[in-house]
């Protein structure tokens, strides 16, 4: 039996109406190692686990655990074989306790008090077997991100789980708080358990992983011992070709002061700190690239220079102007435009229809429409303008905007907020789901917008994209701006303040 | 009559009315707490009243009359269900739609059965839910304010009245210590927890949707046949509404459910009370100050100037996983 | 395979499935009747008599679509925001009070047609004030304003009880009522309308209020898909998130929608206050606040499907009650199971058909 291995997909296909996120998939994962799954956004590696872990059902496949083939109907049956999960937003009651959270499903009676008592003692053992301990009487919402997630990998261990499934699990995390996960997953593994790990991070890939799967586009094109592949062997399975993250740009050459940041707090909803007195100034004529892990406070602060948050001290100048508590609409009349991290929820509204999108933000422009009327004439003219210029696909203004791919949606945003012609240009995550020739052709006008002599503000969690784009990159860890350095700094430098371990 | 006997009296009535909305109340708080809005409480409450009333009269037993009262309400919220569960459709919509049937069907098969105007015949005690005396309690009325407090208050309610006060702590103790009430109250937050727990979202809203169904259908019953001797159209009056008042200014908490229909219920009877009497120095106090204030506390709770009230987080919103 | 996002012709999401969803509900409303011993069929044809038979009975249908094309306008410009008004009964009720008092103070100096715009700006403030406080608590205090405006339907119809037993009601009469207003405080018959087509208006009081509501239908299409105001309501309504994005103020835009819905159902008083009765009567609007969510909900929150679903609901309110005096088995409120049933099925039930239609439409295109 020891020689079986103790996941196989098979032929597995799932299509979600006209997106086919699964073709034929096959895979093999090996008992007691590591196995890694990459693949960009959308390439459909959550899908193939949801579907392992009886979350969504494929249409054709076939799911062997342990050599035998298990029809997984349901969660249940994949926790009973022998399956848990770790998903990337968690599944946490979050104003129930750890312990209850823990026994939800899994209550060991129809009265809870009967399993308190073994549940407990099971916890006690689980902390001292694999270094996971959480107080079982602490109410989630209370906890700190990391320890959300122990809660959940507790979850699966306490329901006996042979297989641990983790999706993106180091998105939220802080890095101290990712090597912790390593280091439990190595125990996990060193006791003889299966660890699938999806991500789209290399570096993650490389440090942990004995054998790694490459997904691209709803197909499994590759698997490889972690050993014998490269980062840039795996880079180039997951884009299809080779990529050359290095954008053409001349020197940059800075003007005056457009935007400066002094000691700026934000707090995000549930008033916790997010940005913590945090200052620096943008130029007219260069990019200023922020970067950092996920969850650092980079949403928060495009939030709170955008007018959609409002800080809880500190100022926001434009041209040495504070700019109070400005809303949005006033800061665009200021010349600020906004590409937000999130297209589907904040750069869009999927409903409408392009040419509604296309002035989303400016719709109180006189250009749009005369008093309080719209002008749908005009709206659409413009549209249809922005659309040959930026070479959106289909080119139709009426088309509803959720049937445009995650590329030209993302060009519908770049559009907008480029065509206004701003004097300062915050940037969040502007390739994020977007295809290869989506991503050059908004580089370029991303560039293009600096020697055009704008002051350019850059948010990414890719650092090759940071580096490729920024003339100065400040490093964001835990609130705080750690550090500024140019391009020039390496990858691991970088990293590193990344992690807040060197500044 | 003395302040004390003037109390004792509003007491009395406020325990009477306050029965039917700690029924439906809790009916509420199971629905609710599952992630299912229920605004259908009315209509529930009042189909239930009608069957009970229906069944009360053709076998003369009451018992009879409950059993009928809560088939109904639970075929009712089966229809809740299947609108707001299976098909996930818009809650409200539903409960509206709920409470429209009940006020039309109930009449209409009223009239057509009995001829009365929508009424059902006049109940004799046998079909009826009689007032039970506990021991001594006559005796003791002429002793004193406890004793009258014993005799008026305590005693001489239906069975109902009894079971309502012990389906509160029942409802505690199953939403809070039975397996049931964890993942009842976990799926009102976060179904998705449940979902990957392995444990069917569906089917535990029906049920939470079921034992509201139960409760409803014993404050139905509880009208038609406890405190009345038939079904009268429009009876609930709006009770279910009021219920539902209760419910949130109680921020759906069991015990706290209790005192706040005791609080609205006094209210009620305090304006009976009060109706035509005349408050030296201010003069006749108008009823519907009453009859609006409970909506008027829990607005103001609402409006977060007593406490917050979290509603169950996934409270109205049906359950996909599908993208 | 799912079947949610498959996108199905228009034809079938806006035409086929309301009319399988409407035909379901009145199968099961032919049932009740069937099962209280009459015949179905036969009161499908009375009431269609009765609703549309002679000029009478369409003049009462035409005034009962009118009130629901107010409230059901009301409820359609709340949901577009993404706000969920039920309390337009309330704010109907109180848009009563405006109305009367203007009838009241002017229609001893004033004709007809110089008391409306007043009347018409007093009901529409009226309704719009009932809608303002849960608006208020909405926006700024993050209350549900599904919850808030049930308690305002309860706590205007508290208020307004009160004002006619104590304070507006004629001294020394029983009833419950302001007095009747002079002609400078009535809306005029429609009856020159209804003779353009030969028809007889009779008794019913089909009045000026069927105009002002048409007119509604139109500016409320504009304010929605027209006007920038209407384009952040939309936005609001679909993405609050890409509302805030925008630059557009959650709290104004949530206050102004509904004082524009409660103004709505505030209008709807004119029609039985000042074009029917002349006078303000307890409970005159009788549930046609909530009527109006089934109306919006049928007519897909959309003026002209507003109308036609108004029409129907106003040919069930007049033809139930003709049919009632036809067969006295059924009584008037068989309405009222009507109109639940439209509302499960219309509304709560409104994509039951869908899974098995995608599969029948993917096998029809397949093939």
């Amino acid at each position: 039996m020891t020689d079986q291995p103790a996941i196989e997909l098979v032929g597995i296909d799932k299509k979600f109406g006209a997106v086919h996120a699964n073709k034929n998939i096959n895979l093999t994962v090996a008992k007691g190692s590591i196995h890694g799954i990459i693949g960009e956004n959308g390439a459909g590696k959550s899908t193939l686990m949801s579907i392992l872990y009886g979350f969504y059902q494929a249409d054709s496949g076939e799911i062997r655990i342990n050599g035998k083939p298990v029809n997984i109907k349901d969660s249940q049956t994949a926790i009973n074989a022998g399956i848990g999960m770790v998903h990337q937003h968690f599944m946490l009651v979050e104003n129930f306790t750890v312990l209850e959270n823990i026994m939800l499903g899994a209550e060991g009676g129809a009265l809870l008090a009967k399993g308190v008592a073994s549940a407990r003692a099971e916890l006690k053992r689980l902390e001292t077997d694999y270094g996971l301990d959480v107080d079982p009487d602490a109410v989630i919402e209370e906890l700190a991100v990391g320890l959300q997630q122990r809660v959940e990998i507790l979850k699966a261990m306490y329901r006996g789980a042979e297989i641990l499934i983790l999706d993106e699990p180091t998105g939220v995390l802080t890095p101290s708080e990712a090597d912790h996960l390593f280091k439990i997953l190595g125990v996990l593994r060193d006791q003889g358990k299966t660890v699938i790990l999806i991500t789209h991070k290399l570096r993650e890939i490389m440090a942990i992983t004995d054998t790694v799967s490459v997904m691209r586009r709803g197909e499994m094109v590759a698997t490889r011992k972690t050993k014998e592949t490269s980062v840039e062997e795996l880079a180039e399975l997951m884009v299809g070709r080779r990529v050359l993250l290095r954008v053409e740009k001349g020197e940059a050459s800075p003007g005056d002061v457009v935007l400066s940041v002094r000691n700026l707090t934000v707090k995000d909803n549930r008033g916790v700190t997010m940005v913590d007195n945090v200052s620096f100034d943008v130029r007219a004529g260069e990019i200023v690239g922020i970067a950092g892990v996920a969850g650092n406070g980079q949403s928060e602060l495009l939030e709170a220079l955008s007018g959609i948050r409002q800080p809880s001290s500190g100022e926001i100048l434009i041209d040495g102007q504070p700019i109070g508590r400005a809303s949005p609409a006033r800061l665009r009349e200021l010349g600020l435009a906004h590409i937000p991290e999130d297209r589907h929820h904040m750069g869009l509204v999927l409903k409408f229809e392009e040419y509604e999108n296309a002035v989303l933000g400016y719709h109180r422009d006189p250009k749009y429409g005369r008093g309080f009327m719209l002008d749908l004439d005009a709206m659409q003219a413009d549209a249809t303008e922005k659309i040959e210029k930026y070479d959106i696909r289909p080119p139709n203004p009426r088309l509803k905007t959720a049937n445009f791919s995650g590329g030209n949606q993302q060009k519908i945003v770049v559009a907008r907020e480029i065509e206004r012609d701003p004097r300062i240009l915050l940037i969040g995550q502007p390739t994020r789901g977007v295809d290869i020739g989506a991503i050059e052709f908004i580089h370029r006008r991303i560039i293009d917008m600096r020697d055009q002599g704008k002051a350019l503000l850059l948010v990414s969690v890719e650092l090759d994209e940071i580096r490729a784009l920024s003339d100065r990159i400040l490093v964001m860890f835990a609130g705080h701006i750690v550090g500024e350095k140019t391009a020039e700094a390496g990858e691991q430098t970088l990293g590193l303040m990344m992690a807040g371990i060197a500044a | 009559m003395d302040y004390i006997d003037i109390l004792i009296s509003i007491l009395g009535s406020t325990i009477r009315l306050s029965i039917p909305l700690i029924f439906t109340a809790l009916a509420g708080l199971f629905s609710e707490r599952s992630g299912i809005f229920d605004i259908g409480l009315e209509g529930k409450m009042l189909a239930s009243a009608f069957a009970a009333a229906c069944v009360a009269y053709l076998t003369g037993n009451a018992w009879a009359g409950l059993l009928a009262g809560i088939a109904t309400s639970v075929a009712l919220s089966l229809v809740h269900g299947f609108a707001s569960i299976t098909n996930r459709g818009n809650q409200i919509v539903s409960g509206v739609a709920i409470n429209f049937g009940a006020a039309g069907l109930t009449i209409v098969l009223g009239q057509a059965w009995f001829g009365q105007g929508g009424r059902t015949p006049q109940l004799t005690a046998d079909g009826r839910f009689g007032e039970i005396r506990f021991p001594f309690a006559a005796e003791l009325r002429d002793s004193g304010y406890l004793g009258k407090f014993y005799a008026d208050v305590i005693s001489g309610h239906n069975i109902l009245t009894y079971m309502a006060f012990a389906a509160v702590p029942i409802s505690w103790w199953i939403l809070y210590r039975t397996r049931f009430g964890l993942r009842l109250r976990a799926v009102g937050e976060n179904p998705g927890a449940v979902d990957t727990a392995g444990i069917s979202v569906s089917w535990l809203r029906y049920r939470a949707v079921i034992c509201a169904g139960i409760l409803c259908g014993f404050s139905g019953t509880y009208l038609a046949i406890a405190q009345s001797a038939a079904f009268i159209k429009d009876m609930s009056a709006g009770k279910g509404y009021i219920a539902l008042a209760a419910l949130i200014f109680a921020k759906w908490k069991p015990v706290p459910v209790m005192f706040a229909c005791l609080l609205f219920g006094f209210l009620d009877a305090f304006a009976n009370f009060m109706q035509g009497k005349s408050v030296p120095g201010i003069g006749e106090v108008p009823v519907q100050i009453f009859q609006a204030l409970p909506y008027v506390l829990t607005c103001i709770l609402l409006a977060g100037f007593i406490g917050v009230a979290h509603p169950p987080k996934a409270g109205g919103v049906p359950y996909t996983k599908e993208r | 395979m799912s079947t949610a996002s498959v996108s199905l012709p228009n034809w079938i999401t806006y035409g086929l499935m309301p009319l399988l969803n409407l035909t379901l509900a009145f199968v099961i409303s032919g049932l009740v009747v069937w099962l209280i011993g009459e015949n179905p069929f036969e009161a499908v044809k009375l009431l269609l008599i009765g609703a549309l038979g002679r000029g009478e009975g369409i003049g009462f249908t035409l005034f009962y679509a009118t009130n629901f094309i107010f409230t059901g306008l009301s409820v359609a410009v709340a949901i577009h925001a993404g706000l969920f008004n039920i309390g337009s009964e309330g704010q109907a009720y109180l848009g009563g009070l405006g109305a009367a008092l203007v009838a009241l103070a002017l229609d001893n100096y004033l004709p007809w047609y110089a008391t409306m715009p007043f009347a018409i700006l007093g009901a529409a403030a009226a309704g719009a004030a009932w809608a303002f406080i849960p608006a208020w608590l909405q926006a700024k205090r993050g209350s549900h304003i599904v919850i808030t405006t049930i308690m305002f339907n309860f706590i205007g119809a508290a208020l307004m009880v009160y004002l006619l037993v104590n304070v507006l009601i004629v001294p020394g009469k029983m009833a419950p009522e302001t007095r009747t207003f002079l002609e400078g405080g009535q809306l005029p018959k429609l009856d020159w309308l209804m003779e353009l087509f030969g028809l007889k208006l009779g008794a019913a009081p089909f009045n000026f209020s069927f105009i002002i509501a048409l007119v509604m239908c139109v500016v409320v299409w504009f304010l929605i898909w027209r006007t920038k105001f209407g384009y952040e309501m939309r936005t609001l309504g679909i993405s609050p998130s890409a509302a805030s994005y925008a630059g557009i103020p959650y709290a104004r835009t949530v206050i102004i929608t509904m004082l524009i819905s409660g103004g709505l159902a505030g209008m709807m008083a004119l029609n039985p206050v000042m074009g029917a009765s002349a006078r303000l009567q307890v409970e005159f609007v009788g549930g046609a606040g909530f009527v109006g969510i089934a109306v919006s909900l049928m007519g897909r929150n959309h003026p002209l499907g507003i109308v036609l679903a108004a029409l129907l609901f106003g040919i069930l309110y007049q033809g139930g009650g003709e049919l009632s005096f036809d067969m006295p088995n059924i009584t008037r409120d068989m309405i009222v199971v009507i109109q639940g049933l439209v509302i499960l099925f219309a509304g709560a039930l409104e994509f039951m058909f869908r899974p098995a239609l995608v599969r029948i439409y993917q096998n029809f295109v397949k093939a």
